[in-house]
């Protein structure tokens, strides 16, 4: 049973629309496409000598084995980043949801980190993890476990996959927490008295009822990773060591920024644009049929 | 209630403790291009302080683009805001735009749109891509033709004009140049048996004392260096007068092909990797990284730049010494002079620009190539001299008999005339070059491929770059 609100002026809505369309224009579909035009051209970065060169630049990207690697990166990284924040925060959320003594503070603290600038948050790592300077860098060392991260690629992308993690487990547990509250009382209360465990309320109750919120973090989570970590591997490895952490989005920036080449760059960029528009499209096609909406 | 707050005070505390030990600049949070070494703490420039002055009314006003950050880009601007006074006519307008790499892709983007400055600096290995800019750019030695204005390239030294020419022709402007030299620890020599007053000389001595510093626990690490390209490879092809690349390092030709996986090459890569298993050596990261390091007191010897010395000065709690950079001895004539990295100005064209913007561009230049400014420059940000008579004035205002080991880099620059190895290099895309082989070598020392294999990938996947560089200018 659906109202439906009929509009009688024609031009109102339009207008009420326009201010966010203004915007999605001039900072989505004009570079967007700038970004297309940009990825059939081989051009140097003045622009003195443009070569028009169809899609020799995606097949450039697509054949590089470097790319590739790149994408495994990537994968292993966002799947590595979503499981681990969504499952601390929702972990979180569900303690600091109880009535205990303070919990408006815990709520506060948890939520710090999401204040914080990418690449600060990064530099607050370095000053925690480097080898020789870092305080549990130095006592990973001190105490006889090898701890370098600018040399051993696994525990470069374990750090980046941690440091990128806490800054967006605060945004994740908002969100679980707004959740939880919002969950009838009377839905919760009626499964206590019928003697049910903490764990089967939630898992039987809590979890499902707050599946809409689950759905758009994962959404959220693994946009996140894939295009606003690159202030975190910027500041703390800069893709390194090896490659072992440069993702699809770090190869964008250093392929255009520092090594100037804007068609290769804009080529991947193009592709990236894809590969995140059908992650969303499957994500709503798909699991989004398997969500509970009360 | 109480309970709450004293677990924020400990969260606060954990956090205090968390960010104090930490020394102040963040050193893996390098920018990816070479950033300003810190040095002198130079005498804070009267024009630093207050707000940028706003240009004088009347004057012709150019705008100078420069990378260079605090304290460094203090020196920068007070010696341009010195132009300023001594001139009537003229102005350049110094500003800041961000590490060299931003200011490049700010001097790109301006272009672009055809607000170009009068007057950018860029790091010595955006040299080719500039060069090959025809257009965008104007060549010093056209500059001085069309302005009348005397910039006489003699007076440059060779090692620093040449990287910078095409021929005889200078194309940009010598500015700051800075080259790497060995720093070592005089304390922990001393800790370790070592003589402090006679530094390693050559590869195999410097292992041995690097040994002898870790066997001793004098340091827990014997050697590290900054920049790992320009410290092991591009200066030690130089240095023992090997190509790194064909057609003199690029500097003749856009078709060159890199030739840095020879025996020599990979015998070096093999000595630094055998270091790092019996831990003499530890790799300190890529571009400046590593620095910390040595005034840390963690490593004991540390090749890093002239304009490091300043810094090391500052922030060591021991004595230290400075030496030349190390060489194999068996190779025949090494070591021969070493080559030079930093920066230099370009002059950028635009439309509407007038002949007298270019008159004060040009007029600038000469300013800074007098010698008492170009010692001045020396002597405050650890730079080499970039004029034979910025080195002489030097030494007559008796800086050196203060300043022991300044004088040091200029002489490995000059010691020896420059050869087709030596003059430089102009590669292009070569930032990109230079991460490739950061690439292939962290991946060696991490033990997941051999010497071999990782010069011959380097060579192999920066051969492919330049040929995509010689594409795009086809």
């Amino acid at each position: 049973m659906q109202r439906r609100v009929v509009f009688n002026n024609r031009i109102l809505p339009y207008f009420l629309l326009l201010p966010q369309l203004i915007i999605t224009t001039i900072f989505f579909f004009w570079p967007a496409s700038q970004a297309i035009y940009q990825s059939v051209l081989r051009q140097d970065p003045f622009g003195l000598r443009t070569t028009f060169v169809y899609l020799d630049n995606f097949r450039d990207v697509l054949s590089d084995p470097l790319y590739i690697e790149s994408f495994q990166v990537t994968i292993v990284f966002s799947i590595s980043v979503t499981l681990f924040v969504m499952t601390l925060a929702l972990l979180f959320a569900v303690m600091a949801d109880r009535q205990i003594r303070g919990a408006q503070t815990y709520k506060t603290l948890l939520l710090w980190p999401y204040a914080l600038a990418p690449a600060i948050a990064a530099v607050l790592w370095v000053f925690i993890f480097h080898p020789s300077i870092g305080i549990i860098g130095k006592s990973l060392n001190a105490g006889g476990l090898h701890w370098d991260y600018k040399l051993d690629g696994g525990q470069a992308l374990l750090l980046i996959v941690v440091a990128s993690s806490w800054k967006q487990i605060a945004h994740n547990f908002l969100f679980f927490l707004a959740g939880l509250q919002s969950v009838p009382i009377a839905v919760v209360e009626a499964a206590m008295i019928d003697g049910a465990s903490a764990w089967k309320l939630f898992r039987t109750i809590l979890f499902p009822l707050i599946s809409p919120t689950t759905f758009y973090l994962l959404t959220i989570n693994l946009v996140f990773a894939f295009f606003d970590t690159f202030g975190v591997i910027h500041a703390l490895t800069g893709g390194g060591p090896g490659r072992s952490t440069t993702t699809l989005m770090y190869k964008v920036y250093m392929d255009g920024y520092v090594n100037l080449n804007l068609g290769i760059s804009a080529a991947q960029s193009v592709i990236l644009m894809l590969i995140v528009s059908a992650l969303v499209w499957i994500q709503f096609r798909y699991v989004e049929g398997k969500v509970h909406y009360s | 209630m109480k309970r709450t707050i004293l677990f924020v005070l400990i969260l606060l505390a954990v956090l205090f403790v968390a960010c104090a030990p930490a020394p102040t600049p963040a050193p893996t949070a390098a920018p990816p291009t070479k950033a300003p070494e810190p040095t002198k703490p130079a005498a804070p420039a009267p024009t630093a302080t207050t707000p940028r002055p706003t240009p004088p009314p009347g004057r012709i006003t150019v705008e100078f683009w420069f990378g260079l950050g605090k304290p460094l880009g203090d020196v920068l601007e007070a010696v341009v805001m010195d132009f300023n006074k001594s001139q009537t006519k003229y102005y350049v307008d110094p500003i800041f735009k961000g590490a060299y790499v931003d200011t490049m892709n700010a001097a790109i983007a301006a272009y672009r749109a055809g607000k170009a400055p009068h007057i950018v600096q860029m790091f010595e290995v955006g040299t080719a891509t500039m060069m090959a800019a025809k257009g965008a750019i104007k060549p010093v030695y056209q500059l001085a033709k069309e302005t009348g204005v005397n910039l006489d390239s003699k007076i440059y030294i060779p090692a620093v004009r040449g990287y910078y020419s095409e021929g005889e022709n200078m194309i940009s402007m010598p500015w700051n140049s800075s080259t790497p030299m060995m720093y070592y620890n005089k304390d922990a020599f001393k800790k370790a048996g070592l003589d402090p007053e006679k530094p390693p000389k050559t590869w195999t001595e410097v292992r041995a004392a690097a040994k002898k510093l870790v066997d001793t626990k004098a340091t827990a690490c014997g050697l590290t260096f900054e920049w790992p390209t320009w410290t092991q490879l591009e200066n030690f092809s130089a240095l023992h007068n090997v190509p790194l690349a064909t057609k003199t390092n690029g500097m003749t030709g856009m078709d060159a092909e890199l030739k840095f996986n020879s025996d020599l090459h990979i015998r070096h890569l093999q000595t630094l990797m055998d270091m790092t298993k019996e831990g003499s050596f530890k790799y300190g990261g890529r571009d400046g990284a590593a620095t910390v390091l040595f005034p840390s007191g963690e490593c004991g010897i540390i090749h890093a730049s002239s304009a490091a010395r300043a810094r090391i000065k500052n922030e060591s709690k021991f004595e230290w010494g400075v030496t030349f950079l190390p060489y194999y001895d068996d190779v025949k004539g090494a070591p021969i002079n070493s080559i030079i990295g930093g920066a230099s100005l370009w002059v950028m064209n635009s439309p509407g620009r007038t002949a007298d913007e270019y008159k004060a561009v040009a007029e600038f230049f000469a300013y800074i190539s007098k010698p008492e400014v170009d010692a001045r420059w020396h002597q405050e940000t650890g730079y080499v001299p970039i004029t034979h008579g910025g080195n002489d004035k030097t030494k007559a205002d008796g800086f050196y008999a203060k300043n022991p080991g300044a004088d040091l880099p200029y002489q490995q620059l000059t010691r020896t005339q420059p050869t087709e190895n030596s003059m430089g290099l102009r590669l292009g895309n070569m930032p990109q070059i230079r991460i490739i082989v950061y690439e292939e070598w962290e991946k060696a020392f991490q033990g997941q491929q051999t010497a071999k294999q990782a010069m011959d990938n380097a060579v192999k996947r920066g051969n492919e770059v330049l040929r995509e560089f010689e594409k795009t200018y086809k």
